[in-house]
C-alpha cells in the first residue's frame, strides 16, 4: 500500500511538474475554457446551458487522450518500464495510476471550472448534484482508460497523435459539446453516436442539469461503463513492458473492442 | 566449498533465424565479480536481460539462488539489484522520489543514506533529466543496492564515468564484494574487468570464446611481450630493425612497438641499434600482455595479427 501510495504521489506529481501534462491538465482545458466563455456564451445562445459538462469534457479530453498516452509510449522506449519491471513494479499499477491521478486533475479542473462558469458566464448549475458527480466520474474513467489503452497499443508518438486526435477533433465537432446532438442532421448524429462525449453530454442533460435528453440517458451510463471497463481491461491485456522484448503477444487491434458498445449505440440509439 | 549463486547451464538465445546466444554454460559463486566481455553484438545483453527475466531462453536454463527469472519473477526481484545501461528511470523523478519509490515497492526503508555515499546528496531534488550521466550511473547504482540484494547486475557501470567516479564506483563494487555481494558485470572496459574481476567470460558471437581469472586468461594467450620505444631521431621508425626474439611489430605514433617472447634479448639489441645510429633513448616500456590484448587475440585474431608486420 506504502509502495501504491509512493507511486501514486509521484505521478500526480508529474502531472504538474511535465511542462506537457501541465498544459494539457490544466492551462489548455482552463484556457479554451475562459475563451469559449467570453466568446460563445454570446454567440451561441445554446451554449450556456450545457456550458460546464461541455467544458469539462474538454479538460476530459485534453488530459486523457492529449496527456496520458505520451508518457506511457516514452516509458516504454526508454526502458523505464523494463526498470520497473525488474523492480516488481507490477503491470496493474503502472496502468491503475495513471488513471487515479488524471481522474484527481479532471476533478480539480472540473471544480473550477463548475465553480465559476455559473459567477462569470451565467451558465446552466446542475439540478442534480449527485448524478453530475456520478457523471463525471464515470465519464472520466472511461476516457482515462481510453487514453492508456492508446497510449499501451500506440508503437510510437506520431501514433499517438493519430488515434487520440480521431477521437479528440470529431468530439469537439459533433459530440455535442458546442451544438448540442439532436441539431445535428440525421447521418451526422448517428455518427456522433460513435463518440464517448455524445453519451455523456446526453447523460448531464438528461441526469443532472434537467434538459430535455437525445434518449434514455440510463443507456448513454452504461454503454460509457462498458467502454471504460472494456478499454481498462484490454489496457492491462495488451500491456507490453518494452518495445524490443516480450511482447504481449496480442493483437493490437483488439483495442478496437472497447468501440463496440459505442457501435452497438449507434445502431440501436440513431434512429 | 562455496556455493554457485548463479548458474547457466546449455543457455541458448534466438530471434527467428538469429541466434543471439548460442548454448553456453557458466557458474558463479557467492562473493565473485564475474566479467561478462564481448564485442557488440556477442549475447552479453541477452545474456544480462534473461538473468534479469526481460528474456525468455529458447532452450537451456538459468538460475539465481534456485530461481528461475522468468518463471519466478515474483521471487527474483528481491534476490537482484540492477544498474541497466539505459536510465531506466523517468525525467522528472528526483533521486529522493526515486529512492522512496523503489523502496516502497522493495518493502524495505528507503536508504538515502547510499545517496549521500555516492556523492548524490546535493543533487537529490534535481530532476533526473538534469544530472550528470556520472550521476545518473551513480543514482542507478544507489537504487540497484539499496534493497541489500545478495546478486547485483552491472551493465556497463563506468562507461561514460570521469576517473573519480570510476574510481569511487569500483570502491563500493569492492565493498559489495567483501560483504558477500555476487556481481555480474557486464563491461567493454578491459582495465576495469582485470582489475575488479574474479573471473572472466569473453563471449564471441553467441558462444564463450575464453573464460578464467584474468591473470589465467592473459597467461593462456601468446604471451608476447609488448616493448614500446621511442628516441630523439625515430631511427626507429625510419628503419625497424630485426632484433631477437620478435614475433610482430607495429609504428604507432612516435613509437615502435615490438611484440617479443623474450624481452632480455630484444631490449638490449635495441639499446645496440639506437647506439650505433647515435641515435638516444626518449621513452622504452616493457608490458606484459593485458587483459585487453587477450581480448582482441581471441576477438579479432585477424586485427590482432594483421595489424602487425
Amino acid at each position: 500500500m506504502t509502495a501504491f501510495f509512493h507511486h501514486f504521489m509521484y505521478d500526480f506529481r508529474t502531472g504538474l511538474r511535465d511542462k506537457t501534462l501541465l498544459l494539457m491538465n490544466y492551462l489548455f482545458p482552463l484556457g479554451f475554457y475562459v475563451l469559449m466563455g467570453l466568446l460563445m456564451t454570446g454567440l451561441n445562445p445554446t451554449f450556456a446551458p450545457t456550458m460546464i459538462p461541455a467544458m469539462i469534457l474538454v479538460a476530459m479530453m485534453a488530459c486523457t487522450l492529449l496527456g496520458l498516452p505520451n508518457p506511457v509510449v516514452e516509458s516504454r522506449e526508454a526502458g523505464i518500464f523494463r526498470s520497473f519491471k525488474i523492480n516488481g513494479i507490477p503491470a496493474l499499477s503502472i496502468i491503475t495510476i495513471p488513471v487515479l491521478t488524471s481522474l484527481v486533475h479532471i476533478i480539480l479542473v472540473s471544480i473550477i471550472i463548475t465553480f465559476t462558469a455559473g459567477p462569470f458566464f451565467k451558465a446552466g448549475i446542475p439540478v442534480n448534484w449527485g448524478y453530475f458527480v456520478l457523471i463525471l466520474l464515470l465519464t472520466a474513467f472511461t476516457m482515462a482508460s481510453l487514453g492508456m489503452l492508446i497510449g499501451v497499443v500506440s508503437p510510437n508518438s506520431r501514433s499517438i497523435v493519430l488515434f487520440s486526435q480521431a477521437i479528440f477533433l470529431p468530439s469537439m465537432i459533433l459530440g455535442g459539446l458546442m451544438i448540442p446532438s439532436n441539431m445535428l442532421p440525421a447521418s451526422l448524429y448517428r455518427i456522433s453516436l460513435l463518440l464517448p462525449t455524445s453519451y455523456a453530454m446526453n447523460a448531464w442533460r438528461g441526469l443532472a442539469f434537467g434538459l430535455a435528453p437525445t434518449f434514455d440517458p440510463r443507456w448513454a451510463l452504461l454503454i460509457l461503463l462498458a467502454s471504460g471497463v472494456i478499454a481498462f481491461v484490454l489496457a492491462i491485456y495488451l500491456f507490453n513492458w518494452d518495445s524490443k522484448n516480450q511482447r504481449s503477444g496480442h493483437s493490437p487491434f483488439l483495442a478496437l473492442l472497447t468501440l463496440l458498445p459505442f457501435v452497438l449505440g449507434a445502431i440501436l440509439l440513431g434512429v | 566449498m562455496q556455493e554457485d549463486v548463479v548458474l547457466v547451464k546449455d543457455f541458448r538465445k534466438a530471434y527467428g533465424e538469429t541466434v543471439a546466444v548460442d548454448g553456453i554454460s557458466f557458474q558463479v559463486q557467492q562473493g565473485e565479480i564475474f566479467g561478462l566481455l564481448g564485442p557488440n553484438g556477442a549475447g552479453k545483453t541477452t545474456t544480462m536481460e534473461s538473468l534479469e527475466g526481460l528474456r525468455q531462453p529458447s532452450s537451456g536454463s538459468l538460475g539465481i539462488l534456485g530461481v528461475d527469472p522468468t518463471r519466478q519473477p515474483q521471487r527474483l526481484h528481491s534476490m537482484i539489484g540492477v544498474q541497466l545501461q539505459s536510465s531506466g528511470l523517468p525525467g522528472s523523478m528526483t533521486p529522493h522520489e526515486a529512492m522512496e519509490f523503489f523502496c516502497a515497492y522493495h518493502q524495505v526503508a528507503p536508504r538515502h543514506d547510499l545517496l549521500e555515499r555516492l556523492g548524490l546528496g546535493d543533487k537529490k531534488l534535481a530532476q533526473f533529466s538534469t544530472l550528470s550521466t556520472g550521476l545518473q550511473r551513480r543514482l542507478a547504482l544507489a537504487l540497484a543496492i539499496a534493497h541489500d540484494p545478495p546478486v547485483v547486475l552491472l551493465d556497463e557501470p563506468t562507461a561514460g564515468l570521469d576517473v573519480g567516479s570510476r574510481v569511487e564506483l569500483h570502491e563500493v563494487m569492492s565493498e559489495l564484494r567483501a560483504k558477500g555481494t555476487t556481481i555480474i558485470l557486464a563491461t567493454h572496459d578491459m582495465a576495469e574487468a582485470e582489475k575488479m574481476a574474479d573471473r572472466v567470460a569473453i563471449l564471441l558471437k553467441g558462444k564463450i570464446a575464453a573464460t578464467g581469472s584474468p591473470t589465467q586468461l592473459t597467461a593462456t594467450g601468446s604471451g608476447l611481450v609488448k616493448i614500446s620505444v621511442s628516441s630523439e631521431a625515430g631511427s626507429l621508425l625510419q628503419n625497424a630493425g630485426v632484433f631477437p626474439a620478435v614475433s610482430q611489430q607495429i609504428i604507432k605514433d612516435e613509437y615502435a612497438i615490438y611484440y617479443s617472447r623474450e624481452e632480455g634479448e630484444t631490449v638490449p639489441a635495441i639499446f645496440d641499434f639506437l647506439k650505433a645510429r647515435d641515435d638516444h633513448l626518449v621513452d622504452l616500456r616493457v608490458e606484459r600482455p593485458s587483459l585487453e590484448d587477450r581480448f582482441l587475440e581471441i576477438t579479432q585474431p585477424d586485427l590482432s595479427n594483421g595489424d602487425k608486420s
